[in-house]
């Protein structure tokens, strides 16, 4: 079974509901039982690093989430769940798991395009990933394969050896970072399509090493 | 750099799809759920689906096709139409639609933008604009005013005004439809597509005129919109959205050709 943490951090539903299309169960929980039996956990989320901390102290799952990195179980986070795992967030200056090491930071002021215009943050719709390294979840996937954001902030890890993936927008920003039997897309992999789906099944039958 | 969003628009009613497509070979498929699967192998960006169901007690239907929806297509897809209360978001945005989006309801109380930024985050909340071109005055200062009710009831506010106002209230978007270009086919409202585009910081939606292929290129880089929603342009299979894709690659303008 896959366990969809549940921390009051919205739509988690389409996560599960693209579980089941490609074939997987999948259950949305914050019991800590559940969780620590689950064979792969899926940590997604929208909202703000501070309400999302809270809620993760106060249900005991950050315990329960830095145990199950350390046993070794896949995990996959998405979107605000690839920026809680690091340290610290800028976003309402909060303390985060320190999984990985690093910070989450705002976009800077005054990001331009090509064409000079100023870019709309937050960063919303379809961009690309370069891929900084292989990655089995990354199997299938193609150079100019599109992935769906929704974000004002992105995760920058100290140690650029935890770097999957960087994506351009006015600067380059990691967009998959990952460690042993975790990693993390800042994208929205249930609502990108065939290579959304190709990773989440991807992350479905990753034996980490 | 983010590509510009190719969107279809679905109009809905008691649960059948106004417009089916129709296809060369004269087969139409008409169930909003098919249509939209169709349309999200078809290689578009995000769906939205406008619900113009008048009956209140038949409203409920709508929630039916967004499940289904949510459980056969997996990019983002947005409800609007009769959308009133916070319930009414939370009702469509826990069926599975990314985005709800608010018109008539926002033009008079103002404060529902706010509240459902509050309540699920401002990337959910889409101000939906009704625009009709009257000419510059002391009142519309910009020449184009908000209109509801399909355009017959003039609402004595200025269009980007209304705008700046909407992004303040914690819009995260506009869908910017322009009454007098739309059914036409005859191209997008470029002027006033770019006036708002240039004033707002949230990302715009075009919508109205798409008859050709550069009206689809022009409101890109002209009118400056982030994304162009497209009805009978696709619908009576005038073009495939691959063909369009391919044309605005032509024009270089970025789009996502893999899906």
């Amino acid at each position: 079974m896959i366990a969809i943490i549940d921390y009051s951090a919205g739509n988690l539903t389409s996560v599960a509901r693209a579980l089941a299309y490609i074939g997987y169960e999948s259950c949305i929980t914050n019991d800590i039982a559940k969780i620590k039996t689950a064979e792969r956990i899926i940590f997604p989320g929208v909202g703000a690093a501070g309400s999302a901390m809270n809620s993760l102290v106060q249900t005991g799952i950050d315990h329960v989430l830095k145990g199950a990195f350390n046993e070794g179980k896949p995990i996959l986070g998405i979107c605000l769940g690839s920026q809680v795992i690091l340290g610290y967030s800028e976003e309402n200056n909060t303390s985060c798991l320190d999984i990985i090491h690093g910070s989450v930071r705002a976009f800077p002021d005054g990001l331009t395009g090509n064409d000079k215009n100023k870019l709309k943050i937050p960063h919303m719709g379809w961009n690309r990933i370069k891929i900084i390294k292989p990655h089995p979840l990354l199997k299938g996937i193609q150079a100019d394969d599109e992935f769906y954001f929704v974000h004002g902030y992105y995760p920058d890890p100290d140690d650029s050896s935890h770097i999957v993936g960087v994506t351009e927008y006015g600067i380059e920003f990691p967009s998959i970072i990952g460690s042993n039997n975790l990693l993390a897309t800042q994208f929205h992999l249930e609502k990108s399509g065939r290579p959304g789906l190709t990773m989440l099944k991807n992350f479905c039958m990753w034996k980490p090493c | 750099m983010l590509s510009k969003r190719i969107i279809p628009c679905l109009d809905v009613h008691e649960g059948k799809t106004t417009k089916g497509i129709k296809f060369k070979n004269n087969i139409d498929i008409g169930d909003p759920v098919d249509m939209a699967k169709y349309y999200y192998h078809a290689g578009a960006d995000e769906i939205v689906f406008y619900d113009i169901t008048a009956s209140h007690e038949k409203r409920g239907i709508m929630l039916d096709v967004v499940r289904r929806v949510a459980e056969t297509i997996f990019i983002p897809f947005s409800v609007g139409g009769g959308i009133r209360t916070i319930d009414d978001m939370r009702h469509v945005l826990l069926a599975g639609a990314e985005k709800v989006s608010v018109n008539s309801a926002a033009v008079q109380h103002p404060e529902i933008i706010s509240q459902g930024a509050e309540a699920f985050g401002s990337q959910c909340i889409v101000l939906g604009m009704d625009v009709k071109h009257v000419g510059k005055s002391d009142t519309i200062p910009s020449g184009y005013e908000i209109v509801i009710n399909g355009g017959r009831t003039y609402m004595g506010m200025d269009a980007l005004d209304w705008a700046i106002r909407g992004q303040a209230l914690g819009a995260g978007e506009i869908c910017l439809n322009s009454i007098d270009a739309d059914g036409t086919q005859d191209g997008y409202e470029l002027n006033l597509t770019a006036l708002i585009s240039s004033h707002v910081d949230i990302p715009v939606i075009a919508s109205g005129g798409a008859g050709a292929l550069e009206h689809i290129s022009d409101v890109l880089t002209i009118g400056k919109a982030d994304a162009a929603l497209i009805a009978s342009i696709v619908h009576y299979g005038t073009y495939q959205i691959s063909e369009i894709k391919s044309y605005l690659e032509s024009q270089n303008i970025k789009i996502r050709k893999n899906w």
